[in-house]
């Protein structure tokens, strides 16, 4: 914690950066945000296990984007995050400068990003033990059973897109989910609308979700929305062998090919 | 008129509820479902809880549906043709154990939708439903009633109150005509007013703010660096304004297939980018800090101003259900004391 | 009661599987009049949702089918699309939609027979399988009806 706060006072009085990214207390005992601009303020930075947050988020909202440049605490899916936000050219490498924590929770020097990449090479990517459970859970499943599950489990969906909100690569202006003309998705938070809504993000994110869950975090009703993007983050790593977010040069797994693609089903 | 009180038995009060739903009354209660307690339509009685302190989402959804159908059309050759829906097929319904914030929540909904215009859907259906509403005994941090004008115990909104007695048996504070007439059918179940004061046995809500203080200072606000400061990480989702019992922002979308449609009315949320933007590609609350502002400024300055209520009651939920901590408690208090 | 004749959509590409089954008709071959043919450019335009639109609208079992490998017109839509298909794929199973009620296949200009049997052996599966009242389900439980 101290060296988060040392750095940051560093990095804001010698004017590398303009806002730190950060997390703060926030009420009820939980952590928040936070954006600090004045290097008398570090103090009010921390990190614990509770700062789960993507903090990725931010580099490309509106406000926080045009205080400057920008210094920000990264876990490792916020990482992964940067590296998925400069390969599609939404964030340029020279604003920011990441302040990475590691699994330890310890600070992590990043001279410049391509340190970044390649301690990503290195790190532990791999899903918590109690999503991977859920994903087997479901796999296991009979096809029957896996339509009554998430056709329940989407049912109480009121479509407030705080999953979208959460994620920081579902940055679009316009989604798709918001064009009528066709109109993709049935307007109703219905059984039917929600089923596809959540199908249409899952696959827009499949071979760049992260993984870092925040969409699951952020429903307000609990849905387990996070288990699809992870179980389409791990099937492209099993058909295309991608594991997004390792690289500044991320290609995109849907807007590419190999000529030796393997499937077993087209006829 | 005048407020009755009367005694009903921990045992009667089951009798009751049995007695509305055979009555063919759709009964709307709150149940434990998977660890989390949600009202549920006609849930048995044995399934019922008392013991929550607030359900994730508001009860609106029963007089303004996160869906509602407002015409059917069908188009050819020869024009449009529209069907009405038939407003008198609403069923009547029981809210069963809706805490006082809640049933205050349809106060301000409806100095909403029956302000200038009078919203024939929203009138059909709060007409059809009784609200029998249940103190707080217990409570939060993120309560904060008391600064809104309520208390665990206010009468306002519901039909009947019910508070939980040392005894274990319920007051029955019997509010308006039609909890009356639910009385009156099952005078049997109701015994005389127990000489013990509700007072005692409800949540204590701490007064944090002062909601007068707070519409004062947000006239003069608009432009306060306040808004920017406190909105960067706000993340523009719309769960506050879903969950919220008092918010009513909404859109109209025509969902067509063939030559058959229907006029939808869904939620929406004024936090959304998309909820101002104009054809032009023009947008009034062009970022997240103006939408957050609108939120506070609607609820806190201009429904007082125009609907004569306020557009919070206190229940706490956007600042449980927001996934980056934009506690709107903590944002009130701070917005009393800015100059 | 008569036998159940499936629904079937089929998202063909202009310049393979449509030339095809022009072909199949031209050689008089007969084949199941289940299906209902949409004709795109490519099978790279073949967005997802589309598949999801047809069983909305109540498609019992949906075919898609395009160039050969190298032999896309655009030389690399069949690419793209088949990688679309392998994610999407495991998306649908995984969320419980019966993939065996998608037919994905390759189809040149020359193949009129093969686009028959296709079409044939599609519509007999499909018969074995029933209406998808899964998904009709679904689509009929949005608003409520009764108010």
């Amino acid at each position: 914690m101290e060296s988060i706060r040392k750095r940051a006072k560093e990095l804001l009085d010698s004017k590398q950066v303009q806002v730190i990214i950060g997390y703060e207390n926030g009420t009820s005992n939980k952590v928040r945000a936070s954006f600090i601009k004045d290097s008398a303020q570090v103090d009010k930075l921390i990190y614990d296990e509770r700062c789960t947050q993507n903090l990725a988020l931010y580099l490309v909202k509106h406000e926080v984007k045009h205080l400057g440049k920008m210094g920000i605490v990264a876990t490792i899916p916020a990482m992964r995050t940067i590296n998925m936000l400069i390969s599609e050219e939404q964030v340029k490498p020279e604003n920011i400068v990441v302040l990475g924590i590691g699994e330890d929770g310890k600070l992590l020097d990043f001279p410049d990003l391509t340190v970044m990449e390649s301690f990503l090479q290195k790190a532990n990517i791999e899903l918590t033990a109690k999503d991977k459970e859920a994903i087997e859970k479901l796999k296991k499943m009979t096809t029957q059973e896996k339509f009554d599950y998430w056709s329940n489990a989407l049912e109480t969906c009121f479509k407030c897109y705080a999953c979208r909100s959460a994620c920081p690569l579902c940055y679009c202006t316009r989604c798709a989910v918001e064009c009528n003309q066709p109109q993709w998705i049935p307007v109703q938070a219905s059984k039917n609308g929600n089923y596809e809504w959540h199908m249409l993000r899952a696959m827009h994110l499949s071979g760049r979700c992260v993984s870092c869950g925040d969409c699951g975090r952020a429903c307000p009703l609990d849905i387990p929305v996070h288990l699809l993007t992870m179980h389409m983050a791990e099937e492209s790593k099993r058909l295309f062998g991608v594991d997004s977010g390792l690289s500044m040069k991320m290609e995109s797994v849907l807007s590419n090919y190999k000529l030796d693609d393997k499937d077993n089903f087209i006829l | 008129m005048e407020l009755e009180r009367k005694l009903i038995k921990k045992a009667s009060l089951e009798k009751l509820y049995q007695k509305l739903q055979a009555n063919g009354n759709k009964i709307f209660a709150p149940i434990i479902k998977d660890g989390k307690t949600e009202f549920h339509y006609n849930p048995s009685y044995a399934e019922v809880t008392y013991d929550h302190i607030q359900t994730i989402q508001s009860l609106k959804n029963t007089v303004f549906p996160k869906i509602e159908n407002l015409v059917r059309f069908t188009t050819d050759r020869n024009g449009t043709e529209v069907t009405e829906v038939d407003l008198a097929k609403v069923p009547s319904l029981v809210l069963w154990g809706a805490h006082p914030c809640d049933a205050a929540g349809f106060k301000a909904l409806k100095s909403i939708f029956m302000w200038d215009y009078k919203d024939e859907y929203f009138n059909s259906r709060m007409n059809k439903m009784v609200v029998i509403g249940l103190s707080c005994y217990k409570c939060d941090d993120n309560c904060f009633c008391t600064s809104v004008g309520l208390n665990p115990g206010a009468t306002n909104g519901s039909d009947i109150l019910l508070t939980k007695l040392s005894t274990g048996d319920y007051l029955a504070e019997i509010i308006t005509e039609k909890g009356k007439e639910i009385v009156n059918a099952a005078a049997e179940l109701f015994e005389a007013a127990p000489a013990e004061a509700k007072e005692g046995n409800l949540a204590q809500v701490k007064q944090q703010f002062s909601h007068e203080k707070v519409t004062k200072n947000l006239a003069g606000a608009f432009e306060h660096p306040f808004w920017v400061e406190n909105s960067l990480r706000c993340i523009g989702c719309g769960a506050c304004a879903f969950v919220c019992p008092a918010c009513a922002c909404f859109d109209i979308q025509d969902e067509t297939k063939g030559k058959t449609g229907k006029r939808l009315r869904c939620w929406d949320s004024c936090g959304f980018g998309l909820f101002t933007i104009h054809t032009s590609g023009h947008n009034p609350r062009e970022v997240q800090s103006q939408r957050w502002r609108q939120r506070i400024m609607h609820k806190f300055s201009y429904m007082p101003e125009r609907n004569e209520s306020l557009g919070c009651i206190g229940c706490g939920r956007c600042s449980r259900a927001c996934p980056v901590d934009m506690n709107i408690l903590e944002q009130l208090i701070a917005l009393e004391k800015i100059q | 009661m008569s036998e159940f004749e499936p629904k079937i959509v089929a998202f063909v590409c202009n310049w393979c599987t449509y030339a095809g089954a022009d072909l199949t008709g031209t050689s008089r071959i007969k084949y199941a009049a289940n299906v209902k043919i949409i004709r795109f450019p490519c099978t790279g335009r073949i967005d997802f949702m589309l598949l999801m639109k047809a069983f909305q609208n109540g498609a019992d079992g949906i075919i898609v089918s395009g160039c050969h490998p190298n032999d896309c017109h655009y030389s690399s839509g069949n690419f793209h699309a088949k990688r679309r298909w392998m994610a999407f794929r495991e998306l649908l199973d995984y969320m419980g939609v019966d993939v065996e009620r998608i037919t994905f296949s390759w189809v040149s200009a020359a193949e009129g027979a093969r686009w028959a049997e296709i079409v044939n052996t599609t519509t007999e599966k499909l018969r074995k399988l029933g209406p998808y009242t899964n998904y009709q389900n679904l689509v009929k439980s949005g608003i409520e009806e009764e108010l």
